[in-house]
């Protein structure tokens, strides 16, 4: 087991340097720099400003830099936003969107799960088709659709609920239906599936056989097995939406990780476009790490064999 | 779908409703101000800001040498009087004893001295990108660019004593006295000497305007308070701005609906264009449409063939439908342009397009035929090649397209459109990468100037190629002389070569503002380029 999570720890390095100096490289191909604007700077300004930031250096030496200070955890300050580091914009801007990622997480599996074994369990019934008919819009309208809807009908025309912000609990219910409808979507309906195939299998059948109550059937040995997609899925998943959705948050114009990320791009920003992307890559790869891990306990083939099971 | 979302409402409802009690603060103090600024301020460091954002969190925080009234008249800030020498090249600045910083210590000549050697220094850390505002200062140019002179002393500036301050400059600056009102011409607390992230949070931050910061939530909001220590704290009504960082203009909208915002559009926000015609069209009492002093137009790249033919660039500018364009597409009350210098610019007496016409030429499709086939040939070309127009993302589409349908129609001309995200853009209209680009220019100051200069040979935005020596001669009298009917008269002939002569741009429309703001807002002022100051605003529900 040690030997099979070193490799995925092994794993993750490797393409983390790879994705860093991929970023490095093609950044630095687009054309414009930070201080590209409109109402042109005196060049020698703006040849003071580049030798600042070490840009007027050879391409390989600015790397060979950015890469040294990286391996000191050090992200470097934001070229737009002055006298910001980017590890403080992204510790700032990261707290919103995981708070807000986590409920709307918390939500997809609760509620996923749930319209998902009701469905399967009621399979061909009129629950199990609206569970699925609701899956389908869920999977099929984009979320900036779903956003905007809200925030009209349960933000202007009804105020029930604010346009924008998140001074308060309430806040939190738009960005939260807007984010996690499609998680549900997908999660009730991976749940479904398996759960189908699981429960006409031969050990279900036995453990009715057993005499086993339909509730313990359901739980103990159904569920375990019927999650198993969606904890694959949770992984990713998770990394997504705690980084923060482009979208909603500017449609609920909450302070989060998602804008920055699309700003740093226009601004060329080119040390907060490093530290986001790494940001993101080992959000992402710690998500799929310990999906990895949390494997091991659903499904004990996997210890038994070292990692290697045809699935 | 109606189901799921009553299900996830309830849900989330019972989530939340224990809570909901200590719910959202209600809309505060009543002489509260809120506006939208889009994005956080890149910089607040008076050396560092460049952009409208940070210019209009500044509006309320500083206070220059003098300040401009509501009518965009000089009036004193700071400095309670200044005496000007013969030439116009000397200003003496006297400060008035009571002005302080937000934390008492009193605002000195120093400060002054102190922040416009700093913005100059070429070793600055970042060094300051918007320096040359302050280049009309004596050497200015020269210590920024390490060109020859590097001993601060040497520059124009010099605190006399704590009260006095002494101001040479290169050339004689009629508008110096709109300059100082000017952010980047704003002093700078001597913490910053010791501190360089001065500006970076709001506690440390030191400011001697009308108001102090109290809170900046990077990225999401920033509250300004009255400073209790500014000389015209009576002046001040208001007793909290607040400005919130939202990008989404339809999310801005939508905020003002719901009173969650007093102000909004334009400078730092933005009305939907669909949404602005929807106001207009109802004829909303709330909306305000202004001109800004800035002018839309293309450039024709002068350099490359069939553009750097006159007959050419006179045919295509000659046979679009200005008024169609502002009417029928951009919809904002617009001015069709047929100059260059945008309307809300002083002259000599008066507004400097009022004093010289924009009839350098008119519309006429039967001209533009006969020019066009005649420029072809003199280039050698029997029909026009196909060529591209450039433009970056947003609204640019939508007039480009009219454009071009109507140089298709009119003169049978086709051409490919070409849409490019913004750096790109710029990137390839510097560097002369285009056959015609869109732009835009807006005034810096309050002179015809600040569009005129632009297009000398070899000008750092001269991004046309335009070269013309009689017209650089004319920028060059212009700069020289004090006398301001001499001045216009110079740059008025430069503008008729640009435009008239040699038509080396195609001016579109005039620049205007759209904001909608609350009845109960009262005592705001905008100034010929847009900017809005809040620090006199009062609150009357």
């Amino acid at each position: 087991m040690a030997r099979y999570l070193g490799g995925k720890l092994f794993n993750i390095i490797i393409s983390l340097l790879v994705l860093a100096t991929a970023t490095f490289f093609l950044m630095k191909a687009v054309p414009g720099d930070p201080f590209t604007q409109e109402k042109a700077i005196p060049p020698e300004i703006k040849a003071n400003i580049m030798a600042h930031y070490g840009l007027d250096k050879p391409l390989g030496t600015q790397y060979l830099v950015y890469m040294k200070n990286l391996f000191q955890l050090d992200l470097g300050e934001s070229m737009k936003s002055q006298n910001r580091s980017v590890t403080t914009i992204i510790k700032e801007s990261f707290a919103t969107s995981a708070k807000v990622g986590a409920i709307a997480i918390i939500v997809s599996v609760i509620v996923g799960i749930y319209l998902g074994m009701m469905a399967a369990l009621r399979h061909k019934k009129l629950i199990d088709n609206a569970a699925m008919f609701i899956a389908v819009i869920g999977i099929s309208i984009p979320n900036f659709v779903i956003g905007a809807l809200l925030q009209y009908f349960l933000g202007v025309k009804f105020p029930i609920f604010t346009v924008q912000g998140l001074e308060g609990p309430l806040d939190y219910v738009l960005p939260t239906i807007a984010l996690s409808t499609l998680p549900i979507a997908f999660i009730a309906r991976l749940t479904r599936s398996t759960m189908l195939e699981v429960l006409t299998s031969d050990y279900i059948r036995t453990a009715k056989a057993k005499g086993l109550s339909p509730h313990a059937i359901l739980w103990q040995h159904g569920l375990r097995n019927g999650i198993l997609p969606v904890v694959t899925y949770l992984g990713p998943m998770t990394a997504n939406i705690i980084t923060g959705s482009v979208v909603v948050e500017r449609i609920f114009g909450l302070p989060g990780l998602g804008g920055h990320f699309v700003e740093s791009i226009s601004n060329r920003d080119y040390t907060l476009i490093m530290g986001i992307t790494i940001f993101y890559a080992v959000i992402l790869m710690a998500a799929r790490f310990i999906t990895d891990i949390v494997y091991i306990f659903v499904d004990p083939r996997i210890k038994v064999s070292g990692g290697v099971v045809k699935k | 779908m109606k189901k799921k979302l009553l299900v996830l409402v309830s849900l989330m409802l019972v989530l939340t409703g224990v809570l909901s009690a200590c719910g959202k603060s209600g809309s505060g103090a009543d002489q509260e101000f809120r506006m939208n600024l889009t994005t956080e301020p890149p910089s607040l460091d008076v050396s560092q800001a460049q952009d409208q954002v940070s210019f209009t969190v500044l509006t309320g925080l500083f206070e220059g040498l003098t300040r401009l009234d509501a009518t965009g008249k000089v009036v004193p800030g700071v400095a309670e009087k200044w005496e000007v020498s013969d030439d116009s090249k000397k200003y003496t600045f006297h400060l008035r004893s009571d002005a302080k910083w937000s934390n008492g210590d009193p605002v000195t000549a120093q400060d002054f001295e102190y922040s416009w050697k700093r913005t100059l220094d070429p070793n600055l850390n970042p060094p300051a990108p918007y320096a040359y505002q302050l280049y009309y200062i004596k050497n200015g140019a020269k210590y920024n660019t390490k060109d020859g002179v590097t001993d601060a002393a040497q520059l124009g500036v010099k605190a006399i004593d704590e009260k006095t301050l002494e101001v040479e400059l290169e050339n004689p600056t009629p508008y110096f006295l709109n300059l100082t009102a000017f952010f980047t011409l704003y002093p700078i607390h001597k913490s910053a000497q010791t501190n360089a992230n001065w500006a970076a949070e709001a506690k440390d931050y030191i400011s001697n305007g009308p108001f102090k910061m109290s809170a900046w939530k990077h990225g999401d909001s920033l509250e300004l308070v009255p400073n209790e220590n500014y000389w015209a704290k009576d002046e001040i009504k208001l007793s909290k701005v607040k400005f919130s960082m939202v990008a989404d203009a339809n999310t801005e909208l939508s905020m003002y609906q719901t009173g969650k915002l007093d102000w909004t559009g334009k400078p730092t926000g933005d009305i939907p264009v669909e949404q602005l015609d929807k106001f207009r069209k109802e004829n909303n009492k709330e909306l305000q449409i202004k001109g800004v002093a800035s002018t839309y137009y293309y450039n024709f790249n002068n350099e490359k063939k069939p553009f750097n033919n006159v007959k050419v660039r006179k045919a295509l500018s000659m046979a679009i439908n200005r008024t169609d364009i502002v009417e029928k597409v951009t919809k904002a009350g617009q001015v069709p342009a047929y100059g260059f210098v945008s309307t809300g610019i002083f002259g000599v007496a008066g507004e400097y397009r009022s004093e010289v016409k924009d009839d350098y030429f008119k519309e006429d499709v039967a001209e533009a035929k006969k020019l066009l086939a005649e420029g072809l040939q003199e280039e050698g070309m029997t029909e026009m090649p196909e060529f591209t127009l450039s433009f970056n993302e947003g609204l640019h589409k939508t007039v480009a397209e009219a454009i071009a349908n109507m140089w298709k129609e009119n003169l049978g001309v086709n051409v490919k459109l070409e849409v490019q995200e913004w750096k790109v853009f710029l990137k390839n209209r510097q560097s002369l990468n285009y056959d015609i680009a869109r732009a835009g220019w807006g005034a810096d100051y309050n002179d015809p100037m600040t569009f005129i200069d632009m297009f000398t040979t070899g000008g750092g935005n001269n991004d046309i190629g335009f070269k013309n020596t009689e017209y650089d001669a004319l920028v060059k009298e212009a700069y020289a002389t004090n006398d301001q009917k001499a001045r216009v008269d110079a740059m008025a002939k430069a503008e008729k070569i640009l435009i008239g002569d040699n038509q080396a741009i195609m001016p579109i429309y005039y620049y205007t503002s759209a904001q909608l703001i609350k009845p109960y807002v009262k005592n705001y002022s905008v100034d010929f380029s847009g900017n809005l100051d809040y620090s006199r605003i009062t609150i009357e529900k």
